[in-house]
Protein backbone atom coordinates (compact mmCIF):
# COMPACT_ATOMS: atom_id res chain seq x y z
CA UNK A 1 0.00 0.00 0.00
CA UNK A 2 1.24 3.52 0.27
CA UNK A 3 4.48 4.15 1.67
CA UNK A 4 3.75 7.26 3.02
CA UNK A 5 5.58 9.64 0.29
CA UNK A 6 2.42 10.66 -1.15
CA UNK A 7 1.72 13.17 1.90
CA UNK A 8 -1.20 15.14 2.41
CA UNK A 9 -0.62 18.89 1.94
CA UNK A 10 -0.74 18.78 5.81
CA UNK A 11 3.14 17.37 5.68
CA UNK A 12 4.86 14.71 6.61
CA UNK A 13 3.35 15.08 10.66
CA UNK A 14 -0.42 14.74 10.04
CA UNK A 15 -1.36 11.55 11.85
CA UNK A 16 -3.55 10.99 8.55
CA UNK A 17 -0.60 10.37 6.11
CA UNK A 18 -0.11 6.83 6.74
CA UNK A 19 -3.95 6.45 5.90
CA UNK A 20 -4.12 8.55 2.87
CA UNK A 21 -3.78 6.89 -0.30
CA UNK A 22 -4.01 8.68 -3.73
CA UNK A 23 -6.32 8.23 -6.27
CA UNK A 24 -3.28 8.41 -8.51
CA UNK A 25 -1.48 5.63 -6.09
CA UNK A 26 -4.41 3.61 -5.79
CA UNK A 27 -4.90 3.50 -9.67
CA UNK A 28 -1.92 3.04 -10.33
CA UNK A 29 -1.62 -0.43 -7.70
CA UNK A 30 -4.60 -1.81 -9.29
CA UNK A 31 -3.31 -1.21 -12.33
CA UNK A 32 0.30 -3.00 -10.99
CA UNK A 33 -1.97 -5.77 -9.62
CA UNK A 34 -4.09 -6.09 -12.80
CA UNK A 35 -0.78 -6.53 -14.99
CA UNK A 36 0.45 -9.40 -12.67
CA UNK A 37 -2.63 -11.64 -12.58
CA UNK A 38 -2.36 -11.37 -16.12
CA UNK A 39 0.86 -11.81 -16.59
CA UNK A 40 0.52 -15.21 -14.10
CA UNK A 41 -2.68 -15.93 -16.39
CA UNK A 42 -1.39 -16.04 -19.29
CA UNK A 43 1.70 -18.70 -18.31
CA UNK A 44 -0.88 -20.96 -16.74
CA UNK A 45 -2.65 -20.67 -20.15
CA UNK A 46 0.26 -21.11 -22.00
CA UNK A 47 1.45 -24.28 -19.78
CA UNK A 48 -2.24 -25.52 -20.75
CA UNK A 49 -1.93 -25.12 -24.32
CA UNK A 50 1.53 -27.00 -24.14
CA UNK A 51 0.49 -29.89 -22.91
CA UNK A 52 -0.78 -31.70 -25.08
CA UNK A 53 -4.62 -33.24 -24.26
CA UNK A 54 -4.42 -36.46 -26.76
CA UNK A 55 -1.30 -38.57 -27.58
CA UNK A 56 -0.58 -40.20 -30.56
CA UNK A 57 1.74 -43.04 -28.29
CA UNK A 58 1.66 -46.75 -28.73
CA UNK A 59 -1.24 -47.98 -26.62
CA UNK A 60 -0.02 -48.75 -23.16
CA UNK A 61 -1.89 -52.03 -22.79
CA UNK A 62 -1.83 -54.33 -24.95
CA UNK A 63 -1.93 -58.00 -26.36
CA UNK A 64 1.21 -60.38 -25.63
CA UNK A 65 -0.88 -63.22 -27.83
CA UNK A 66 -1.45 -66.98 -26.28
CA UNK A 67 0.11 -67.95 -23.19
CA UNK A 68 1.63 -71.27 -25.14
CA UNK A 69 3.71 -69.27 -27.16
CA UNK A 70 5.76 -69.10 -24.12
CA UNK A 71 7.92 -71.68 -23.12
CA UNK A 72 8.27 -72.76 -19.33
CA UNK A 73 11.38 -71.04 -17.63
CA UNK A 74 11.45 -68.61 -20.45
CA UNK A 75 12.13 -64.90 -20.69
CA UNK A 76 10.40 -63.16 -23.98
CA UNK A 77 11.40 -59.89 -24.62
CA UNK A 78 8.58 -57.78 -26.42
CA UNK A 79 10.45 -55.19 -28.22
CA UNK A 80 7.15 -52.98 -29.38
CA UNK A 81 6.29 -52.51 -26.22
CA UNK A 82 9.50 -52.87 -24.24
CA UNK A 83 7.86 -55.71 -21.48
CA UNK A 84 9.71 -58.88 -21.00
CA UNK A 85 6.99 -61.37 -20.57
CA UNK A 86 8.99 -63.65 -17.75
CA UNK A 87 7.27 -67.48 -17.24
CA UNK A 88 8.44 -69.54 -14.74
CA UNK A 89 7.00 -72.42 -12.73
CA UNK A 90 4.58 -70.31 -10.77
CA UNK A 91 3.12 -68.45 -13.69
CA UNK A 92 3.90 -65.42 -15.93
CA UNK A 93 4.66 -61.90 -15.22
CA UNK A 94 5.48 -58.90 -17.28
CA UNK A 95 8.22 -56.60 -16.45
CA UNK A 96 9.15 -53.29 -17.63
CA UNK A 97 12.15 -53.44 -20.07
CA UNK A 98 12.92 -49.92 -19.44
CA UNK A 99 15.75 -49.51 -16.88
CA UNK A 100 14.48 -47.03 -13.95
CA UNK A 101 18.04 -45.31 -14.32
CA UNK A 102 17.58 -43.16 -17.25
CA UNK A 103 15.07 -44.78 -19.38
CA UNK A 104 17.01 -46.81 -22.10
CA UNK A 105 16.32 -50.15 -23.08
CA UNK A 106 17.72 -53.28 -21.57
CA UNK A 107 18.52 -56.39 -23.20
CA UNK A 108 17.92 -59.85 -21.38
CA UNK A 109 21.06 -61.87 -22.07
CA UNK A 110 20.45 -65.65 -21.52
CA UNK A 111 24.23 -66.67 -21.29
CA UNK A 112 24.17 -64.49 -18.16
CA UNK A 113 20.76 -64.70 -16.93
CA UNK A 114 20.29 -61.47 -16.60
CA UNK A 115 18.55 -58.30 -17.89
CA UNK A 116 21.70 -55.58 -18.89
CA UNK A 117 21.01 -52.05 -19.63
CA UNK A 118 23.38 -50.67 -22.18
CA UNK A 119 23.86 -47.07 -21.22
CA UNK A 120 25.29 -47.27 -17.82
CA UNK A 121 25.40 -51.22 -17.14
CA UNK A 122 22.86 -51.62 -14.61
CA UNK A 123 22.12 -55.18 -14.06
CA UNK A 124 19.12 -56.74 -13.25
CA UNK A 125 17.39 -60.67 -12.67
CA UNK A 126 14.76 -61.57 -14.61
CA UNK A 127 12.58 -60.76 -11.82
CA UNK A 128 13.29 -57.31 -12.03
CA UNK A 129 15.77 -56.94 -8.88
CA UNK A 130 18.93 -55.18 -9.34
CA UNK A 131 22.04 -56.89 -9.22
CA UNK A 132 23.86 -53.66 -10.12
CA UNK A 133 24.83 -50.36 -11.47
CA UNK A 134 23.35 -46.87 -11.30
CA UNK A 135 19.68 -48.03 -11.20
CA UNK A 136 17.88 -46.61 -7.71
CA UNK A 137 15.28 -48.76 -8.19
CA UNK A 138 14.23 -52.77 -9.50
CA UNK A 139 11.97 -52.96 -12.47
CA UNK A 140 8.41 -52.64 -12.28
CA UNK A 141 6.33 -55.63 -12.89
CA UNK A 142 3.27 -54.69 -15.22
CA UNK A 143 -0.37 -56.33 -14.55
CA UNK A 144 -1.13 -59.18 -16.56
CA UNK A 145 -3.91 -60.44 -16.97
CA UNK A 146 -5.75 -63.44 -19.46
CA UNK A 147 -8.17 -61.59 -22.14
CA UNK A 148 -11.54 -63.49 -22.58
CA UNK A 149 -10.73 -65.50 -25.73
CA UNK A 150 -7.44 -66.67 -23.90
CA UNK A 151 -5.07 -64.00 -24.80
CA UNK A 152 -2.23 -62.61 -22.34
CA UNK A 153 -2.77 -58.93 -21.93
CA UNK A 154 0.01 -56.73 -20.19
CA UNK A 155 -1.37 -53.01 -18.95
CA UNK A 156 1.73 -51.05 -18.34
CA UNK A 157 0.03 -48.39 -16.77
CA UNK A 158 -0.58 -50.70 -13.68
CA UNK A 159 2.25 -51.62 -11.72
CA UNK A 160 1.67 -54.29 -9.35
CA UNK A 161 3.59 -56.01 -6.20
CA UNK A 162 6.56 -58.72 -7.50
CA UNK A 163 5.72 -61.30 -5.57
CA UNK A 164 2.19 -61.63 -8.21
CA UNK A 165 2.26 -64.06 -11.48
CA UNK A 166 -0.63 -64.96 -12.94
CA UNK A 167 -1.24 -68.61 -12.70
CA UNK A 168 -0.35 -70.47 -16.33
CA UNK B 1 44.38 14.07 -41.02
CA UNK B 2 47.92 12.65 -41.78
CA UNK B 3 46.20 9.34 -41.27
CA UNK B 4 44.76 9.77 -45.18
CA UNK B 5 47.88 8.30 -46.90
CA UNK B 6 46.82 4.93 -45.57
CA UNK B 7 43.52 5.06 -47.21
CA UNK B 8 44.02 4.58 -50.89
CA UNK B 9 42.48 7.58 -52.90
CA UNK B 10 39.53 5.69 -54.60
CA UNK B 11 38.28 4.89 -51.20
CA UNK B 12 38.47 8.46 -49.79
CA UNK B 13 37.10 9.58 -53.09
CA UNK B 14 33.53 7.03 -52.49
CA UNK B 15 33.99 8.26 -48.57
CA UNK B 16 33.25 11.78 -49.64
CA UNK B 17 30.47 10.58 -52.28
CA UNK B 18 26.90 11.84 -51.38
CA UNK B 19 25.51 7.83 -51.35
CA UNK B 20 28.17 6.95 -48.89
CA UNK B 21 27.17 10.03 -47.02
CA UNK B 22 23.56 9.15 -47.23
CA UNK B 23 24.19 5.74 -45.84
CA UNK B 24 26.92 6.35 -43.21
CA UNK B 25 25.01 9.81 -42.13
CA UNK B 26 29.06 10.64 -41.76
CA UNK B 27 32.10 11.70 -44.47
CA UNK B 28 35.45 10.50 -44.38
CA UNK B 29 36.88 9.69 -40.68
CA UNK B 30 39.83 11.56 -40.97
CA UNK B 31 39.44 13.14 -37.49
CA UNK B 32 38.89 11.90 -33.69
CA UNK B 33 36.18 13.28 -33.58
CA UNK B 34 34.37 12.30 -37.21
CA UNK B 35 36.18 8.74 -36.40
CA UNK B 36 33.85 8.79 -32.87
CA UNK B 37 30.81 9.85 -34.93
CA UNK B 38 31.19 6.93 -37.13
CA UNK B 39 30.95 4.84 -34.33
CA UNK B 40 27.93 6.57 -32.95
CA UNK B 41 26.34 7.05 -35.46
CA UNK B 42 26.46 2.89 -36.74
CA UNK B 43 23.47 0.52 -35.43
CA UNK B 44 26.05 -2.16 -35.52
CA UNK B 45 28.85 0.00 -33.67
CA UNK B 46 27.34 2.47 -31.23
CA UNK B 47 27.44 -0.30 -27.77
CA UNK B 48 30.98 -0.81 -28.82
CA UNK B 49 33.83 2.10 -27.53
CA UNK B 50 35.50 4.37 -29.77
CA UNK B 51 38.57 4.12 -27.77
CA UNK B 52 40.26 0.83 -26.67
CA UNK B 53 43.36 0.62 -24.19
CA UNK B 54 45.96 -1.00 -26.04
CA UNK B 55 46.38 -3.46 -23.34
CA UNK B 56 43.24 -4.72 -23.99
CA UNK B 57 43.52 -5.55 -27.43
CA UNK B 58 46.69 -8.32 -26.64
CA UNK B 59 45.86 -11.55 -27.33
CA UNK B 60 47.11 -12.83 -23.49
CA UNK B 61 44.32 -9.82 -22.42
CA UNK B 62 41.58 -11.82 -23.48
CA UNK B 63 42.88 -14.79 -26.40
CA UNK B 64 39.44 -13.40 -28.14
CA UNK B 65 37.45 -16.49 -26.79
CA UNK B 66 34.74 -14.00 -26.13
CA UNK B 67 34.95 -12.99 -29.71
CA UNK B 68 35.68 -15.83 -31.35
CA UNK B 69 32.05 -17.85 -29.56
CA UNK B 70 30.04 -14.71 -31.14
CA UNK B 71 32.05 -15.72 -34.67
CA UNK B 72 31.21 -19.39 -34.46
CA UNK B 73 27.36 -17.96 -33.56
CA UNK B 74 27.52 -16.11 -36.39
CA UNK B 75 28.96 -18.82 -38.49
CA UNK B 76 26.11 -21.01 -36.55
CA UNK B 77 23.20 -18.94 -37.65
CA UNK B 78 24.17 -18.90 -41.01
CA UNK B 79 24.76 -22.23 -41.67
CA UNK B 80 21.67 -23.24 -39.58
CA UNK B 81 19.59 -21.16 -41.72
CA UNK B 82 20.87 -22.88 -44.78
CA UNK B 83 20.11 -26.23 -43.29
CA UNK B 84 16.28 -25.36 -42.64
CA UNK B 85 16.02 -25.05 -46.49
CA UNK B 86 16.66 -29.15 -46.83
CA UNK B 87 15.49 -30.06 -42.92
CA UNK B 88 12.00 -31.19 -42.16
CA UNK B 89 11.07 -31.99 -38.26
CA UNK B 90 8.67 -34.68 -38.81
CA UNK B 91 9.22 -38.37 -38.19
CA UNK B 92 10.93 -40.02 -40.12
CA UNK B 93 11.70 -37.20 -42.48
CA UNK B 94 14.46 -35.64 -40.00
CA UNK B 95 16.47 -38.40 -40.49
CA UNK B 96 16.29 -38.85 -44.47
CA UNK B 97 16.75 -35.10 -44.42
CA UNK B 98 19.88 -35.03 -42.55
CA UNK B 99 20.88 -38.42 -44.85
CA UNK B 100 20.42 -36.07 -47.60
CA UNK B 101 22.17 -33.24 -46.75
CA UNK B 102 24.77 -35.83 -46.33
CA UNK B 103 24.90 -37.80 -49.57
CA UNK B 104 22.19 -36.01 -51.83
CA UNK B 105 22.32 -32.35 -51.30
CA UNK B 106 25.51 -30.41 -53.20
CA UNK B 107 27.71 -29.23 -50.38
CA UNK B 108 25.20 -30.42 -47.68
CA UNK B 109 27.82 -32.41 -45.80
CA UNK B 110 29.93 -29.56 -46.17
CA UNK B 111 27.43 -27.30 -44.33
CA UNK B 112 25.78 -29.94 -41.78
CA UNK B 113 29.78 -30.61 -40.56
CA UNK B 114 30.75 -27.18 -40.87
CA UNK B 115 27.72 -26.59 -38.22
CA UNK B 116 27.86 -29.37 -36.13
CA UNK B 117 31.71 -28.86 -35.45
CA UNK B 118 31.18 -24.72 -35.23
CA UNK B 119 28.59 -25.91 -32.33
CA UNK B 120 30.89 -28.11 -30.51
CA UNK B 121 33.78 -25.62 -30.66
CA UNK B 122 31.43 -22.83 -29.46
CA UNK B 123 30.89 -25.05 -26.20
CA UNK B 124 34.32 -25.22 -26.19
CA UNK B 125 34.74 -21.48 -26.79
CA UNK B 126 32.18 -20.32 -24.23
CA UNK B 127 33.34 -22.35 -21.53
CA UNK B 128 37.34 -21.22 -22.17
CA UNK B 129 35.71 -17.46 -22.27
CA UNK B 130 34.24 -18.03 -18.75
CA UNK B 131 37.20 -19.88 -17.22
CA UNK B 132 39.36 -17.05 -18.36
CA UNK B 133 37.13 -14.52 -17.36
CA UNK B 134 36.53 -16.03 -13.89
CA UNK B 135 40.55 -16.84 -13.26
CA UNK B 136 40.91 -13.10 -14.14
CA UNK B 137 38.04 -12.26 -11.77
CA UNK B 138 36.08 -10.60 -14.16
CA UNK B 139 33.24 -11.47 -12.19
CA UNK B 140 34.11 -8.34 -9.10
CA UNK B 141 32.33 -5.29 -9.09
CA UNK B 142 31.42 -3.68 -11.42
CA UNK B 143 30.87 -6.33 -13.73
CA UNK B 144 28.70 -8.78 -11.71
CA UNK B 145 25.63 -8.13 -13.57
CA UNK B 146 27.51 -9.06 -16.99
CA UNK B 147 28.87 -12.13 -14.98
CA UNK B 148 25.15 -13.31 -14.49
CA UNK B 149 24.25 -12.70 -18.01
CA UNK B 150 27.30 -14.64 -19.13
CA UNK B 151 26.09 -17.63 -17.56
CA UNK B 152 23.13 -17.68 -18.82
CA UNK B 153 24.56 -17.33 -22.17
CA UNK B 154 26.86 -20.63 -21.29
CA UNK B 155 23.24 -22.09 -20.12
CA UNK B 156 21.36 -21.14 -23.44
CA UNK B 157 24.36 -22.19 -25.55
CA UNK B 158 24.25 -25.37 -23.87
CA UNK B 159 20.06 -25.48 -24.34
CA UNK B 160 21.35 -24.88 -28.24
CA UNK B 161 23.55 -28.00 -28.41
CA UNK B 162 21.32 -29.93 -26.55
CA UNK B 163 18.15 -29.16 -28.59
CA UNK B 164 20.26 -29.53 -31.68
CA UNK B 165 21.26 -32.78 -31.17
CA UNK B 166 17.90 -34.23 -31.50
CA UNK B 167 17.52 -32.87 -35.19
CA UNK B 168 19.27 -35.67 -36.97
CA UNK B 169 16.31 -38.28 -35.42
CA UNK B 170 19.03 -41.05 -35.44
CA UNK B 171 19.91 -43.03 -32.52
CA UNK B 172 22.03 -41.29 -31.05
CA UNK B 173 20.09 -38.54 -30.64
CA UNK B 174 17.10 -40.52 -29.33
CA UNK B 175 18.84 -42.00 -26.57
CA UNK B 176 20.66 -38.70 -25.86
CA UNK B 177 17.12 -37.25 -25.65
CA UNK B 178 15.55 -39.52 -23.46
CA UNK B 179 18.56 -39.92 -20.61
CA UNK B 180 18.53 -36.35 -20.13
CA UNK B 181 14.57 -35.55 -20.33
CA UNK B 182 15.09 -38.58 -17.83
CA UNK B 183 17.02 -36.08 -16.04
CA UNK B 184 14.77 -33.19 -16.53
CA UNK B 185 12.09 -35.50 -14.51
CA UNK B 186 14.32 -36.25 -11.16
CA UNK B 187 13.83 -32.40 -10.36
CA UNK B 188 11.56 -32.55 -7.28
CA UNK B 189 7.75 -31.70 -7.14
CA UNK B 190 7.49 -30.51 -10.87
CA UNK B 191 10.33 -32.57 -12.93
CA UNK B 192 7.72 -35.53 -14.30
CA UNK B 193 5.34 -32.10 -15.79
CA UNK B 194 8.32 -30.76 -16.70
CA UNK B 195 9.60 -33.57 -18.90
CA UNK B 196 5.68 -33.84 -20.12
CA UNK B 197 5.94 -30.15 -21.62
CA UNK B 198 9.53 -30.44 -22.75
CA UNK B 199 8.88 -33.62 -24.84
CA UNK B 200 5.10 -32.83 -25.52
CA UNK B 201 4.16 -36.61 -24.53
CA UNK B 202 5.77 -39.28 -22.49
CA UNK B 203 8.50 -40.27 -24.60
CA UNK B 204 10.77 -38.84 -27.12
CA UNK B 205 8.27 -38.61 -30.42
CA UNK B 206 6.85 -36.64 -33.30
CA UNK B 207 5.83 -34.01 -30.38
CA UNK B 208 9.57 -33.96 -28.91
CA UNK B 209 11.22 -33.36 -32.21
CA UNK B 210 8.95 -30.46 -33.52
CA UNK B 211 9.36 -28.61 -30.03
CA UNK B 212 13.01 -28.93 -29.84
CA UNK B 213 12.95 -28.00 -33.67
CA UNK B 214 11.31 -24.81 -32.75
CA UNK B 215 12.94 -24.31 -29.20
CA UNK B 216 16.69 -24.77 -31.24
CA UNK B 217 15.72 -22.75 -34.16
CA UNK B 218 13.44 -20.05 -32.90
CA UNK B 219 13.47 -19.69 -29.14
CA UNK B 220 16.81 -19.94 -28.14
CA UNK B 221 18.64 -18.10 -30.71
CA UNK B 222 16.31 -14.84 -30.17
CA UNK B 223 17.10 -15.06 -26.26
CA UNK B 224 20.97 -15.70 -27.26
CA UNK B 225 20.85 -12.91 -29.52
CA UNK B 226 19.12 -10.37 -27.11
CA UNK B 227 21.43 -11.60 -24.44
CA UNK B 228 24.61 -11.13 -26.59
CA UNK B 229 23.79 -7.49 -27.14
CA UNK B 230 22.82 -6.78 -23.30
CA UNK B 231 26.52 -9.07 -23.04
CA UNK B 232 29.03 -6.52 -24.97
CA UNK B 233 26.88 -3.20 -24.57
CA UNK B 234 27.58 -3.72 -20.51
CA UNK B 235 31.14 -4.93 -21.29
CA UNK B 236 32.16 -1.29 -22.28
CA UNK B 237 29.67 0.31 -19.79
CA UNK B 238 31.26 -1.32 -17.18
CA UNK B 239 34.63 -0.37 -18.41
CA UNK B 240 35.89 -2.53 -20.66
CA UNK B 241 37.85 -6.01 -20.11
CA UNK B 242 39.59 -6.67 -17.37
CA UNK B 243 43.14 -7.07 -17.59
CA UNK B 244 45.87 -7.64 -14.51
CA UNK B 245 47.66 -4.24 -13.72
CA UNK B 246 50.85 -6.28 -13.41
CA UNK B 247 50.26 -7.48 -16.91
CA UNK B 248 52.35 -5.46 -18.57
CA UNK B 249 51.96 -7.81 -21.78
CA UNK B 250 55.77 -9.19 -21.47
CA UNK B 251 54.95 -12.21 -19.75
CA UNK B 252 54.96 -12.57 -16.59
Amino acid sequence: MSDGKQTSPEGPSDPRTKLVTTRREFLNEAAAAALGVAAIGSMVVTYGYLSPNVLFEPPTTFRAGNPDLYAPNSVTFLEEQQVYVVRTENGFYAVSAVCTHLGCVTQWKPEFGQIACPCHGSKFRPDGTKIEGPAPRPLPHFAISLTADGDLQVDKLETVNPGQALKA
Amino acid sequence: MANSFTITPALERLRATRVWKSIFRRGPALTNRTRSLAVFGNLFLHFLPVKVREKSLRVRASYYVGSISFLLFIVLTVTGVLLMFYYHPAVPQAYRDMKDLRFVVSNGVFLRNLHRLAAQLMVLAVFWHMFHVFYRGGYRPPHEFNWVVGVVLLLVTLFLSYTGYLLPWDQLAFWAITVGTNIISAMPLIGRRVRFVSLGGNLVGENALLRFYVLHCVVLPLIAIVLVAVHFWRVQKDGGLTVPEEDDGKGN
